[in-house]
């Protein structure tokens, strides 16, 4: 039997203890979920973001939107009834990072594609209260101005290749002509738009 | 999940909660279990000295008591691997439970008022529909037309009786089921900016405004007459099946001064009024027309 005393002079000793402990959690909850069809398949008929709308979800992340809005509706009534079908594992499996965030100030945003056209988002975006008097989401103005340049957009969707996004040649290669001398607002609502409509698997009528 | 897998999550499972509990055993001090001592574990830092003495009872059997409570919630709920608990609970089936409950008390409060007309719907005695509607309207189409329905620049002001579409029921509830594009095409490139500003300053004249200065108000007109009437008909009164405002009043969804009128002209509008018909369902579009055909019917 180790003494207490023998655990706690040696500090090596002490840290692979307290690994094996706290490893037990991980090993069970989260490592096979790398395994598992439900979290590694993509949900039938699923597309990838255009050159465009993986702009816009940079830009998303940029301006920390998820840091106020979530992208995880979940399976309750009151939310499903607000925001469509709950989420599930295998629509997300192309998000290099998720954004399912984990607080909401403003509304969930997982299907929020559709639901406004394209100039309320842009009203919106501008100045929340020339449409929402009571909203206080930021103003974002300088989106109307940033030009991108689109001269990374490849690189990017190479590298998501990489991670096992089936982005094709040809997507590739015109990712450039799509984006360029787009303003990021235009980038924004893109991805704004294509939210929830990437697949058509669930229907969100209530 | 695979086999494999589920033998990995039900062992590593299991082995965590037997492991703490030998651990908490092992470590008991059975001997020592009743009393306290004065006796140290022998180590004195700045003169500081720990007493050796065993967990209090009643924390000993908070430990005990969370194995158990950990192996009774693994035996009712699904937590080893493919096993599915006792009890066959699902996050979808506790929802569809939830759904299904929902339906059966709000189904039949529904279906009465999806058996009364519009207008019907706007007695006193169904106030409650109507607070219904005015709900659903505050959830779905607050965000565009205000949350008391006065619109803002490019969404229009539903409290008024002024109507892109037309305000009677049908027509409402078709605007919302189907959703509307509508179509102001660019005209810079046609009138060229002088003209622009003259057509903008006819505009004007329609409702009684006075011209911008500098601009030809009968060029304006003739240029009207040739391009716009057959949106907005000659006298400029607009028409609903096409969903061209009536430029003779004084209301105006993209503002009525000489450069937000001359902007429209110059760059056209798109207003989009998105199709409600794959979000909502026939009864919830019901009473919300009815309500939104309320506000400007008191």
């Amino acid at each position: 039997m180790i003494k207490h005393e023998t655990i706690e002079k040696n500090i090596g000793l002490m840290i692979l203890l307290i690994i094996i402990v706290i490893s037990g959690g991980g090993l069970a909850e989260i490592v096979p979920l790398f395994f598992q069809s439900s979290t590694t398949k993509p949900i039938e008929g699923l597309r990838t973001y255009s050159a465009l709308e993986l702009e816009g979800r940079d830009i998303y992340i940029k301006e920390g939107c998820h840091v106020c809005h979530t992208q995880m509706i979940r399976p309750f009534r009151a939310e499903t009834e607000r925001y469509g079908h709950y989420s599930t594992a295998n629509e997300h499996v192309w998000e290099h990072p998720f954004l399912w965030g984990s607080k909401r100030t403003g509304p969930d945003l997982a299907r929020v594609g559709g639901r406004y056209s394209d100039a309320w988002q842009k009203a919106h975006l501008y100045n929340p209260r020339d449409v929402v008097p009571e909203s206080k989401m930021p103003s974002y103005p300088w989106l109307f101005e940033n030009k991108l340049s689109g001269k990374d957009t490849a690189a990017k969707m190479e590298a998501l290749r990489k991670l096992g996004v089936p982005y094709t040649d040809e997507q590739i290669s015109a990712a450039r002509d799509e984006v360029q001398g787009k303003t990021e607002i235009d980038a924004l609502v893109a991805y704004l738009q294509s939210l929830g409509k990437t697949h058509s698997v669930y229907t969100n009528k209530r | 999940m695979s086999a494999f897998w589920s033998a990995w999550v039900t062992v590593i499972t299991l082995a965590v909660i037997f492991g703490c509990t030998w651990l908490l055993l092992a470590t008991r001090k059975s001997e020592k279990f009743k009393e306290t001592t004065e006796e140290t574990v022998g180590h004195s830092f700045d003169g500081i000295e720990e007493y050796d003495n065993p967990l209090p009872q009643w924390w000993f059997y908070m430990f005990v008591a969370t194995v158990i409570f950990g192996l009774g919630y693994l035996m009712l709920y699904p937590g080893l691997g493919n096993f599915k608990g006792l009890l066959g609970w699902t996050s979808h089936n506790q929802w569809e439970r939830e759904m299904q409950h929902a339906e059966e008390v709000y189904r039949p409060v529904f279906a009465k008022y999806a058996a009364l007309s519009i207008e019907e719907l706007q007695m006193p005695e169904h106030e409650e529909g109507l607070k219904m509607g005015q709900r659903m309207f505050a959830n779905n189409c607050a965000v565009c037309h205000g949350s008391a329905g006065q619109g803002a620049i490019g969404f229009p002001n539903l409290t008024d009786d002024d109507w892109l579409y037309g305000g009677d029921p049908a027509t409402l509830k078709h605007t919302i089921t189907q959703g509307r594009n509508g179509g102001m095409p660019a005209w810079a490139d046609v009138l060229g900016e002088d003209g622009v500003r003259d057509v903008a300053s006819y505009v004007m004249t329609l409702s009684g405004m006075e011209p911008a200065t500098g601009t030809d108000v009968t060029n304006g007109e003739k240029q009207f007459q040739a391009l716009c009437t057959a949106c907005h008909g000659p006298e400029g009164k607009g028409m609903q099946a096409l969903g061209a405002p009536n430029l003779t009043d004084d209301i105006w969804l993209y503002g009525g001064e000489f450069k937000q009128i001359a902007h429209t002209i110059r760059a056209g509008r798109a207003g989009v009024m998105p199709a409600q018909k794959d979000l909502l369902s026939e009864d919830k579009i019901h009473l919300i027309a009815a309500y939104v055909y309320s506000l400007s019917n008191k």
